[in-house]
């Protein structure tokens, strides 16, 4: 990929905070105009790669370009194109969501009417405008979210750092907030977005960096990923629990693979053979079952989830 | 099987949807305002500042009772023994006792520049292109005003209790704005303490250790040449008596230009030095 595409283009990031290596290494590129997923656990060092891309932290060795320019030697043209939402809220507590946002709008170079109008829209977009007046320690965490994001496009920047935006929020927030980076993508920002959440990141993420204790230990779209653990596989749920034995011997003949009971007493997982079309396998495995006269509840089959492919990715570094 | 609704937090004041095409418009507009100026900036901050004071107003308390509390304390506990009268007493105290709460005051900012920092705002601040200083600079013009409202305080006070100044009305302004100008530059001692420092009890204990020995090893309470002979150079020429010094002067109508200028200069040093500190400080967080 040409150097022009690529909004962040990272290379062997380190930073130790006393004997802690929090970032061990990290290579990243990050082509423009696309959401980039950095999925890890808690304390995997995301927060801190961020931090130092967003010029808030110095790398203790690696370098790192945003959109060309270098992190350290051209640290002002980064900030000029760079927007942050930090992991908690960065807003100020004290001042109400228009005072915040006339506040930021004012140090984006908009003179004071300017930034009051430019708050207010933002406000009504997000629809908060019933708690212009409100001071944002009182808000509820979906709405500080949307307030720290709609703070964060103030000017619309190129390159929007998400730290962990839906972190505790509840589904409703947590889906409002991926349609507001689903539309700010659309309009041609590239978003660099930390998750915990597997699923977050395969909704959202064209391509995800999986990190765990400081280093990259995958990077991928999210089908690349799933498809480096193995194949997919088929999860029967059986109307009778009895039937279970039934239908494992049935299914392992069927598709000639390991097949395994669940925690769920009624249900019966087998994975899928990787030279077959996944399809095919499928309509084989149901056949067989009916003909057997099991009687089957439902059916699902698929690549193997992001929490598989994680587990898998992050037991194989421990090993 | 039956959903039950139940009302959380967010669904109690349930903001509206998010309007999808209205954020695109917003998006769309690519406006890109020119830079803030230095002052802009600053100015912007200072603002912040007084927004904080307006939202909470409970932190003017002990900035405003504090002076008073010194006043009345010192004047009628040791104005007797001292001077051997209050009111004589009083007209030598006011103007050093002035510059020892108000100086003894900013120590505050250390505190607040602590406990600001490491909230996620300033990751906000510190990701703008805006001048490096600014947050810092807004701070000590806020703080500005809380120093013209306690003098203006305790000048009100001290009138009342029987203090006439002979040097009018233009030398206790000019008195104060001398007083002022020293604050501004000494509080860049505490906005790089406040950086550098892991909690603001930190900061607390630390600004305390200093501020107490610098402003009773002075000329506030007592004429230095009553001390012993060893101590008598380094009482005078301490930053906070010589602005005592100057204060007095402009209050009592017989400025000494020396200790004016001094102070000038010791102010100018405070912010090269510590400004440039701050600055570093600020930037390698």
């Amino acid at each position: 990929m040409s150097q022009r595409d690529l909004a962040i283009r990272a290379e062997g990031l380190v930073k130790h905070f006393k004997d802690v290596k929090a970032v061990d290494g990290v290579d990243l590129e990050v082509p423009a105009g696309t959401v980039y997923g950095v999925l890890g656990p808690n304390g995997a060092g995301k927060t801190t790669t961020v931090r130092m891309l967003a010029t808030l932290l110095r790398p203790d060795a690696g370098n790192a370009t945003v959109f060309g320019r270098d992190l350290l030697a051209d640290a002002a043209a980064v900030r000029s194109q760079v927007s942050l939402t930090g992991q908690y809220a960065s807003l100020d507590e004290d001042l109400t969501g228009i005072e915040n946002l006339i506040l930021l709008s004012r140090l984006y170079g908009y003179a004071k009417p300017a930034a009051r109008e430019r708050g207010a829209e933002l406000l009504e977009a997000f629809g908060l405008s019933h708690a212009a007046g409100k001071q944002v320690k009182a808000f509820s965490g979906g709405m500080r979210r949307r307030l720290d994001i709609a703070a964060s496009i103030i000017v619309t920047p190129k390159l929007l750092f998400l730290d962990e935006p839906t972190t505790g929020l509840d589904p409703r927030s947590r889906n409002q907030v991926w349609d507001v980076v689903r539309t700010i993508v659309a309009e041609g920002t590239t978003v660099l977005l930390t998750t915990q959440y597997l699923e977050e990141a395969d909704q959202l993420a064209g391509r995800i960096a999986v990190i765990d204790t400081g280093r990259v230990i995958a990077e991928g779209t999210p089908g690349q990923l799933k498809s480096s653990v193995g194949a997919g596989s088929i999860r029967v749920r059986l109307h009778h629990a009895d039937q279970r034995v039934h239908a494992q011997k049935v299914l392992a003949e069927a598709l000639g693979a390991e097949v395994e009971l669940d925690d769920d007493p009624v249900s019966v997982t087998a994975r899928l053979s990787p030279g077959r079309d996944t399809a095919a396998q499928g309509a084989e495995a149901l056949g067989e079952l009916a003909r057997a006269g099991v009687l089957v509840d439902d059916f699902s089959l698929g690549q193997p989830s992001l929490d598989e492919v994680f587990l898998a990715l992050t037991n194989r570094v421990q090993a | 099987m039956t959903v039950t609704q139940t009302d959380t937090k967010s669904d109690a004041d349930a903001p509206a949807p998010v309007e999808k095409e209205h954020l695109k418009r917003l998006l769309a507009t690519g406006e890109r305002p020119p830079a803030p100026s230095a002052f802009t900036s600053a100015r912007v901050f200072a603002w912040r500042s007084m927004l904080k004071i307006k939202h909470v107003p409970e932190q003017l308390i002990d900035i405003l009772i504090f002076p008073i509390m010194m006043l009345l304390m010192f004047t009628y506990l040791f104005g007797g023994a001292i001077a051997g009268g209050t009111v004589d007493y009083l007209q030598f105290l006011l103007p050093g006792i002035m510059v020892m709460s108000i100086v003894m005051t900013t120590m505050y900012t250390g505190m607040s520049v602590n406990i600001d920092i490491n909230k996620g705002v300033s990751d906000r601040f510190r990701t703008l292109s805006i001048w490096r200083p600014a947050p810092m600079v807004g701070y000590l013009l806020a703080d500005l005003f809380r120093y013209a409202a306690a003098g203006a305080i305790m000048f009100g006070t001290g009138m009342v209790m029987g203090y006439r100044p002979d040097g009018g009305a233009a030398g206790v302004l000019l008195g104060v704005a001398l007083l002022l100008v020293f604050c501004f530059a000494f509080s860049w001692v505490w906005t790089w303490l406040g950086l550098i420092t892991r909690s603001e009890k930190t900061v607390m204990s630390i600004s305390m250790s200093i501020m107490f020995p610098l402003t009773f090893l002075s000329n506030i309470m007592v004429d230095p040449s009553t001390m012993p002979g060893w101590l008598q150079p380094v009482v005078k020429n301490t930053p906070i008596s010589q602005l005592v010094d100057g204060v007095r002067g402009l209050f009592d109508g017989n400025v000494d230009s020396g200790s004016v200028l001094t102070t000038l200069i010791w102010s100018g040093g405070f912010i090269a030095v510590f400004g440039f500190l701050t600055i570093r400080a600020y930037n390698r967080r």
